[in-house]
């Protein structure tokens, strides 16, 4: 029962962790078909704005300006290259994109250098929130927690309630038809692109210090970000939400749950050991694959399902 | 649809590669040393801060003669953590005559250029070289894999994790071991279990983790499950976010547990653990800068001293001037910069090192023998890491004579 | 997809002696004889041996050639986007790396030049298998599936040590004694011959596919696959044969790796490899046959040579990736091939002008880039690294402004002047575009 309370609290929080850093991607990809390979590289670069605001001004302005810095970088990146690549095709956006994540993980690399940074937690976070089974809860898990549930929000009630949100449904589905409509396409784009930019910002603010912030970090948070937004599907926030959670809640359980194949096998009277035929695969223990279930469980919905778990479109 | 035009281009792109063979010229007389790591990527900073610590020593060991008179020169290839691209540096080295290569940074790349140097100095007995291994631990190197052309400058796993179990104090009884999913992390878990047992029978291992390398970002989960095993320590060899993160996600959550870790000494790990990390977190290591003023050693605290003040990291390769100091022992010993001469008088050489300790390089496997250390992350000390306040404090040292572990190695020596 | 990305002209089969044949591949053969020659070229005199890294620079570009020819085979003429495609390089690698070893161990006979096709096997099998799975899907759902694979085989790789040897991988030795012309490839030009004669053949292979009823089904559910399933062929039996006969060559191009390398790590399989299968075959050009093989060359020269001399190669790679895709989609081959019409009607001549024109702004931007790219590298990350900028002999010191100046010079004033010469440019090409159309419009 304890672990059971513990392991969805964990799985809760890393889940809303990497539901910040999605939610971004997802609005770019529904909306542009733009798989965003720098999406991750903005992250980064959102974490250390933040670092080097924090440095100057203290965390709760680099709270508000490194996104805005972020989504100015985006907005950038949107009108000067993306348009023109527009036309030539989503793989041809992609790959842009592509060679954008190099040139942004190189310039971080000679403007901060090559180590890790000292962004920190701030102190008035940095202190237990309350005690679980004996377990501190971080304080700073639980800001984590409704900053990401702040953005749903925001995120759902702009995407709903404003006229803007509602030419964004539109176009989710029905681009062209949109355009048909009269309405600012490209402008709408560049907004978009800018908005998942500032919010992958935000996640950097988050993230970086509760994470490292090192040149590294969007080589290393790239791929899972991925696999949740296509595991939602397209066009659909609340997929990605719930995506996210999922997500969250098999790595944290699988890392509870000490059995491997073979255990299972052994519940019907097969023995294996390490050394029958493919031992080595089946006495893999659940926690040492843990964090590749997602991977898994990619392949296996783009198989049945390959649309995502609650996309509304095909690319 | 191709067409003469699209071959003319072909043919273009083709001869560009005319101007591929670049002999890279350098200063007649110096005696150059490749050196292979990652120098861009992902690990970038791994290469970057040897490089930096390489020229400190290069430039202090030229000012004191070199080797036969002449300068040494470090020629630095960038292998983007891939064998092949280390390979490539191997060849530009021969072609180069360079007798030397140097490498600290992966063990599947080290392992490539045992095999490599091997297969070269068999089939050019005229154009030999040396493979001098500064970092990569994976113990098969000098055991199954074990070659008369590697010399293996820094402990290896089995050695770490026996000192890492010889730091264990008496009244911890629970330990648990967290490790990387791949052949240095499973040597670890390996070998910490066998000292274990030989060791400290008194103490029982409470959890037994392998976790995938470089994708967990969450460690609360496995932070619960050390909680629950009620483990008064945590052993590690993981190097990275994977040890960073598992810390930090400790130390949030109000673990009360030390960490035995491998590589928390290492450029970057003071900065990402934090002052939060006082008196919790250990590391094993071959030099910290506050063991010269323990040991009282004045010259040395000077000499690294020197390097804190026009760099942003602390000085922790004291493996590397030792390197040096071999190199220059051995080739004058040996009158000669040829690999084959040379590494004859490497092997089975001892000096004194920068603390005063006696370092040997065994004869029978081509391994290092140094004394090595367990520092403790506490504020209080003369020299902190990394601007962050706090700094490394000797807990335990293990003589050299302590690490003399047996050897499986048969090496066919050359005629 | 839009027609200028992809746009793979017809080429009517018309039958030739074996004169003929020779006079119309006469571009092949010149590449093929340059091939050959280029080891002599870099040889060594002084010290009468091969240049080491020369020759293993020319097998890795043979290896490359094959390797993004295979990707291109799924990317240009299916389709198919895929993140994972290093992983049958890699597996046909292990697999050739366990045949050698066994080889050796006397447990099996197979000569030498008959093991890169053991790896072909390897790779088309396992081709099969993830091929099943992943073609059920198209475009970005297959494009997500591939990346799943790749990732997952990686961690494998890493994880189980029977197959993959764990991180140390699996090591071999060439020199088995098993030759049909009795070489011992102990020496690497003869690996690089047998590479010369694999490549030859594997672009000939791949060549014929296009040819075939497959290779023109594949590139039909490319263009529109809802009609090509009014033709008959269902789509995703066509992409499943594409893929797995692109696994089967990027299984050869891993054999002929562990024969060059003599030894296979998890890298060959990992995401790294499989970006630059992607790198090479787009910025080569995806709508040719042989626009992979530029961009294989280029590739390789990139990151093996510009490594050695520059630690911001990947910044020269990701702006050239870019410039491609903007302005570019068709790749170098797509560049070259734009010029086609211009030359049948022999009115090169005229272009040749404003081309040279072009050169000098060109270089001057292109230098004053490189300036300032490897100005900002020295004075953060180079200086502390001992290095020196060195040009040409002459040391350039980071801190003083006269370089960055210089560089900013040459960036932005050379960058106005081209973009005046590039005008000029466009309007002579129109000029001619204009004469043709008219020329071909009159009776």
């Amino acid at each position: 029962m304890e672990v059971l309370l513990v392991s969805l609290l964990n799985g809760l929080v890393y889940g809303m962790l990497l539901f910040m850093l999605a939610s971004g991607l997802t609005l770019i990809f529904s909306m542009m078909g733009v798989l965003n390979f720098a999406h991750a590289s903005v992250y980064m670069l959102g974490a250390y704005f933040a670092y080097d605001i924090s440095r100057h001004v203290g965390f709760w302005p680099a709270l508000v300006l490194a996104p805005v810095l972020c989504g100015a970088v985006g907005a950038l990146i949107e009108m000067y290259g993306l348009r023109r690549v527009h036309r030539n095709g989503h793989i041809a956006e992609l790959l842009f994109t592509f060679g954008l994540a190099f040139i942004i993980d190189k310039a971080v690399q000679m403007a901060w250098g090559l180590l890790p940074v000292a962004y920190r937690v701030p102190a008035v976070l940095d202190r237990p929130l309350f005690t679980i089974y004996g377990t501190n809860f971080h304080a700073y898990r639980g800001f984590m927690l409704l900053i990401s549930a702040l953005m749903f929000c925001a995120i759902w009630l702009m995407l709903t309630r404003t006229r803007l949100g509602l030419v964004i449904q539109a176009a989710l589905t029905h681009p062209e038809m949109v355009g048909a409509l009269g309405h600012n396409v490209p402008r709408v784009f560049t907004t978009v692109f800018a908005g998942g930019s500032a919010l992958a910002g935000l996640a950097g603010v988050i993230g970086g210090n509760y994470l490292v912030t090192e040149p590294s970090m969007a080589f290393t948070m790239g791929p899972i970000v991925f696999v949740v937004v296509v595991f939602g599907g397209l066009g659909s926030l609340a997929g990605c939400f719930i995506a996210s959670l999922i997500m969250g809640f098999v790595q944290t359980f699988a890392v509870v749950f000490d059995v491997s194949l073979a255990n299972v096998l052994a519940l019907v009277g097969i023995k294996v050991t390490e050394a029958s035929w493919f031992g080595e695969v089946l006495t893999i223990p659940l926690p040492r694959i843990g964090a590749l279930l997602p991977y898994v469980m990619l392949v296996l919905i783009l198989l049945f399902k390959p649309r995502g778990l609650m996309g509304t479109r095909d690319t | 649809m191709f067409n003469r035009l699209t071959w003319s281009a072909v043919a273009f792109a083709l001869t560009l590669s005319l101007t591929s063979g670049v002999d890279l010229a350098r200063a007649q007389g110096t005696i150059k040393i490749a050196y292979t790591d990652p120098l861009s990527g992902p690990f970038a900073q791994v290469g970057d801060q040897n490089l930096q610590q390489f020229k400190y020593i290069i430039d202090w060991i030229n000012a004191r003669g070199g080797a036969l008179g002449r300068k040494f020169e470090l020629v630095a290839f960038d292998n983007k953590s891939q064998p092949s691209d280390a390979l490539l540096a191997l060849k530009s080295a021969t072609d180069q005559n360079m007798p030397i290569i140097m490498q600290c940074s992966g063990s599947n790349i080290a392992a490539a250029l045992i095999e490599a140097v091997d297969k070269h100095n068999e089939r050019n007995p005229d154009n030999r070289i040396v493979y001098i291994n500064c970092g990569a631990v994976a113990t098969e190197l000098t055991n199954e894999k074990c070659s008369y052309w590697h010399f293996r400058m820094d402990a290896h796993v089995g050695m770490k994790a026996e000192t890492m179990v010889r730091a264990l104090p008496k009244d911890v009884t629970k330990v648990y071991l967290l490790n990387q999913d791949y052949l240095f992390g499973q040597s670890v878990q390996r070998d910490v279990k066998a000292f274990l047992a030989k060791l400290r029978p008194d103490v029982k291992v409470v959890g037994d983790e392998l976790i995938p390398l470089g994708k967990v970002k969450d460690f609360s989960p496995y932070t619960t499950k050390i909680k629950a095993s009620g483990a008064q320590a945590v052993l590690t060899g993981n190097w990275g976010p994977d040890m960073t993160l598992l810390i930090k996600a400790g130390m949030d959550s109000g673990l009360d547990v030390r960490y035995y870790t491998m590589y928390a000494h290492l450029g970057g790990g003071a900065t990402a653990i934090g002052p939060g990390g006082n008196g919790k977190v250990r590391s094993i290591m071959a030099f910290h800068e506050n063991i010269a003023v323990e040991t009282g050693k004045t010259d040395t605290e000077g000499w690294t001293k020197q390097f804190r003040s026009t760099h942003n990291f602390d000085f922790y390769a004291a493996g590397f001037r030792t390197i040096f100091e071999f190199i220059q022992a051995a080739m004058n010993k040996a009158k000669s910069s040829d690999p084959a001469k040379f590494a004859q008088a490497l092997e089975g050489l001892t000096i004194t090192d920068m603390l005063g300790h006696q370092v040997t390089m065994r004869k029978d496997d081509h391994q290092i023998l140094s004394e090595y250390f367990v520092g403790v992350f506490t504020k209080g000390v003369k020299y902190d890491s990394e601007g962050t306040g706090l700094g490394w404090k000797t807990e335990v040292t293990v003589p050299a004579k302590d690490l003399d572990q047996p050897n499986t190695c048969k090496m066919k020596r050359p005629a | 997809m839009s027609e200028s990305l992809l746009h793979t002209a017809a080429r009517p089969v018309t039958a030739a002696r074996a004169g003929g044949l020779l006079r119309r591949h006469w571009p092949w053969v010149a590449a093929l004889a340059i091939a050959l020659a280029l080891p002599w070229l870099l040889y060594d005199w002084t010290r009468a041996r091969h240049s080491g890294f020369g020759v293993a620079m020319l097998s890795q570009m043979g290896m490359m050639i094959i390797f993004a020819l295979s990707y291109n085979m799924q990317m240009g003429h299916a389709g198919l986007l895929s993140f994972g495609h290093a992983v049958f390089f890699g597996l046909g690698g292990y697999c050739t790396a366990h045949l050698l070893n066994t080889i050796k161990a006397g447990g099996f006979w197979l000569p030498v030049e008959l093991v890169p096709l053991v790896g072909g096997l390897g790779g088309l099998a396992f081709a099969i298998v993830f091929g099943y799975i992943a073609t059920k899907q198209r475009a970005t759902a297959f494009a997500m599936i591939t990346l799943g694979i790749g990732e997952l085989v990686t961690s494998c790789a890493l994880m189980f040590k029977s197959f993959f040897g764990g991180e140390g991988g699996v090591s071999t030795n060439r020199v088995v004694g098993t030759s049909l012309f009795g070489l011992n490839y102990g020496p690497s030009i003869q690996v690089y011959y047998l590479i010369i004669v694999w490549t030859v053949i594997a672009i000939a292979l791949m060549r014929l596919l296009t040819e075939t009823p497959l290779g023109r089904m594949a590139n039909a559910c490319r263009d529109n696959f809802e009609r090509a399933q009014f033709v008959g062929y269902d789509p995703s039996r066509v992409r499943f044969f594409q893929f797995a006969l692109s696994g089967f060559f990027a299984g050869i191009a891993g054999g002929l790796y562990a024969l060059t390398y003599e030894i296979v790590t998890f890298d060959t399989v990992a995401g790294g490899m499989s970006a630059n299968a992607l790198l090479m075959t787009f910025i080569g050009g995806v709508g040719t046959f042989a626009g992979p093989i530029v961009g294989a060359i280029l590739i390789v020269l990139l990151q093996s040579w510009v490594s050695l001399l520059s630690n911001s190669w990947l910044v020269y790679v990701g702006v050239l990736f870019i410039l491609m895709v903007t302005f570019a989609p068709g790749g170098i081959a797509g560049l070259v091939l734009m010029h086609q019409p211009i030359a049948r009607s022999g009115r090169m001549g005229r272009l040749a002008a404003p081309y040279a024109r072009m050169a000098g702004p060109g270089l001057f931007v292109a230098v004053g880039f490189v300036l300032l790219i490897e100005l900002c590298s020295f004075l953060t990350i180079g200086a502390s690294q001992g290095k020196t900028f060195v040009l040409a002999g002459a040391t350039i010191d980071p801190k003083s402004p006269v370089p960055w100046a210089i560089g900013a010079l040459l960036l932005v004033g050379g960058g106005l002047w081209l973009w005046r010469e590039g005008r000029r440019v466009r309007a002579a090409w129109d000029a001619v575009m204009e004469e043709i159309k008219a020329a071909a419009a009159r009776p």
